[in-house]
């Protein structure tokens, strides 16, 4: 394989009924996914979905209920074969390996985490954690000793001889999470993970998983369908709608240049001072000499006015309040990397005249 | 009328020709298949009967405790069993008794892996259902009478009567409890590879223990239910003295035996449930 992708999707089908070969064809051909079902009965749940997903990047895959975001993220490990197509994991086609390579697969690189949790409720915390390595075989003083660990790093020291009941939804969730890390997978499936959890909880797990992923540096699909769950961890974001990929790029691509009507009707109810970031704005050093009355350079910045690259444009506000055109931009070093132009956001915040960025 | 189109006598002759051959051909072999069961049931027989009175209350009350850690409940089933030594049917409970765990135990042993597969085969499933129909409801003189041919009268047609007409509820639950696992829990042990067996052990029975439970609990409620006609083909025991009741026209003896199996009934129902409710004990989810 020449690429870097970790995964790699290619044209997927999943059509659900009672003979899905049968009316591939029809499909292939372009009919509708409404006729499709009226004429054969047949649902068309993906259709010619096509991915790739890089290795240490969080992957979003958003949509709405029933546009197959679900159905998809189980492609990725087999919980779902598709009709037609193939999904490539490390350049091996996961569809051809046999019963024992899949459990291989299943048990060592790829790990799930559910919308529900899809904890055992007859099993203690660190037995549920444990959970992956039992199935491998593993002793069970050395599968205790990593559920431990693990649920330390998620922040459940203390709770291990506790039975999922007694805990709240976010810890519980928790425990799906250190489940899924102690296999020590390369790839980790995100299904609506935090979903169901209360706001305050949702955004508490957002954190903790961005922090882990720094540390981990996992490949991630994660499902969602809340946009601005998608902005805030997604490094891409892919979205699908009936079933078929509408738009894929980063949160800027998404936020800045809607692919369809779809995609702008989605990110309409976004609140953009909080989703927009300043990385997404940024102008290079190189073109500063444009903006007339500054122009920056490592020696001249102010660090209390500038902005930095993760912050969110509604962060940055007293910064551009200041009155100058333009705003200096630092990373996490403090070293100058860009500046934020006024119009820029304007413009971002508003879609009013055609961005530039 | 209904018109003849063709002479029943056929049927009922070729049908009549082909038991014939069969137990003929085959009762020898059946009945060294079934003899394990006749030894355990009567081993069970003798153990029961020969244990003093105290000791088996002692041991309900104790199964009851470990079920319920209730003295309430130890405290009604212990009363029970001395209502029915006090009656006089000491003696006859016991063979009940020891009829109804063998039934229960062979119940077990055929439902719960038919329920299993089941559960894993929609094709086995469509086929096991009519079946089920047909043991709960043919009246079970109807295989009594070539069961009786193959084994003579005895127990061990008793014991099959009892089986086939105890099992299915068994069957049906543990299909229904595997099936009825929360399919996410069902994914998530897939997503670690776990393999078939590991899924049913550690997964699906586990969560389908309460409906199992109350699977063995129906069985062993339909066999108490069987055992005046298991004493219609020789099994001693309450059933007996039900028979003798009828047929000397004594309501009495009839009345009282009638109680006894009440009483059986009682405490087979309540410890069963005690345990089910056990299984129980973790399994809610809240999500």
């Amino acid at each position: 394989m020449t690429t870097n992708y970790k995964i790699e999707i290619k044209n997927i089908y999943k059509v659900f009924g009672k003979d899905p070969q049968a009316i591939m064809a029809q499909i292939r051909a372009g009919v509708s996914k409404s006729d499709v079902l009226a004429d054969t009965g047949h649902v068309v749940g993906l259709n010619n979905v096509s991915l790739s997903i890089e290795s240490g990047h969080i992957h979003v895959i958003m949509g709405l209920s029933g546009s197959g975001k679900s159905t998809l993220i189980r492609h990725f490990n087999r919980l779902i074969d598709p009709t037609s197509g193939q999904v490539v994991v490390d350049g091996e086609n996961v569809l051809d390996y046999s019963k024992q390579q899949l459990e291989h697969f299943r048990r060592n690189k790829i790990s799930m985490v559910f919308q529900r949790f899809g904890l055992l409720p007859h099993e203690t915390v660190l037995e549920n954690a444990a959970f992956g390595l039992k199935v491998q075989g593993v002793t069970r003083a050395e599968r205790e000793v990593k559920a431990r660990h693990w649920l330390e790093q998620v922040g459940l020291a203390g709770v291990e001889e506790h039975y999922p009941s007694q805990l709240s939804g976010g810890m519980q969730q928790r425990v799906g999470l250190a489940r899924a890390l102690v296999n020590d997978p390369d790839i980790l499936l995100m299904d609506e993970a935090f979903s169901a959890l209360d706001p305050m909880i949702k955004g508490e797990m957002q954190d903790q998983l961005l922090e882990l992923q720094r540390k981990l540096q996992k490949t991630i699909v994660f499902i969602s369908h809340d946009l601005d769950e998608a902005l805030k961890i997604g490094d891409r974001i892919a979205i699908l709608k009936d079933g078929e990929l509408v738009q894929e790029g980063t949160p800027s691509d998404i936020l800045m240049r809607p692919a369809t009507a779809y995609v702008e009707e989605f990110i309409s109810g976004v609140n953009r001072a909080k989703a927009i970031r300043v990385s997404h704005l940024l102008r290079a050093v190189a073109s500063a000499r444009v903006s007339g009355d500054a122009s920056y350079s490592p020696q001249n910045v102010d660090l209390s006015k500038a902005a930095r690259l993760g912050q969110s444009i509604e962060d940055v506000m007293p910064q551009l309040m200041s009155g100058a055109q333009t705003v200096p931009v630092v990373n996490e070093a403090n070293s100058l990397v860009g500046y934020l132009d006024k119009s820029d956001v304007i413009a971002a915040l508003y879609r009013t005249a055609a961005s530039k960025v | 009328m209904f018109p003849e189109l063709v002479d029943p006598r056929v049927f009922r002759g070729v049908i009549d020709d082909v038991v014939d051959v069969f137990v003929v051909e085959w009762a020898t072999f059946l009945e060294q298949l079934f003899n394990p069961f006749l030894q355990l049931l009567n081993l069970f027989e003798s153990l029961l009967m020969n244990s003093p009175w105290w000791l088996i209350v002692a041991l309900v009350g104790a199964i009851a405790y470990m079920g319920a850690r209730k003295w309430s409940l130890v405290a009604l089933l212990c009363g029970a069993m001395l209502v029915m030594g006090f009656l006089g049917l000491w003696e006859d409970g016991m063979r009940t008794l020891a009829l109804m765990l063998v039934c229960t135990l062979i119940s077990i042993l055929v439902g719960i892996p038919l329920g299993i597969f089941m559960s894993w085969s929609d094709r086995f499933r469509s086929m096991m259902l009519p079946v089920l129909d047909i043991m709960q409801t043919m009246p079970s003189f109807v295989y009594l009478i070539p069961a009786i041919m193959l084994f003579g009268p005895g127990k061990i047609p008793a014991v099959l009567a009892t089986v086939i007409y105890a099992v299915p509820p068994l069957i049906r639950l543990t299909d229904l409890g595997i099936r009825m696992v929360d399919t996410e829990i069902m994914e998530a042990a897939e997503s670690f590879g776990a393999n078939r067996m590991q899924k049913l052990v550690w997964v699906q029975m586990p969560l389908a223990l309460p409906n199992i439970m109350a699977g063995i609990n129906q069985a062993t409620m339909m066999a108490l239910a069987m055992v005046v006609v298991a004493s219609m083909i020789g099994a001693q025991g309450l059933g007996y003295q039900v028979l003798q009741g009828i047929t000397r026209l004594e309501v009495g003896r009839g009345l009282l035996a009638g109680i006894a199996i009440v009483i059986l009934a009682v405490v087979f129902d309540r410890i069963t449930q005690a345990y089910g409710k056990r299984a129980q004990a973790h399994l809610h989810t809240n999500s």
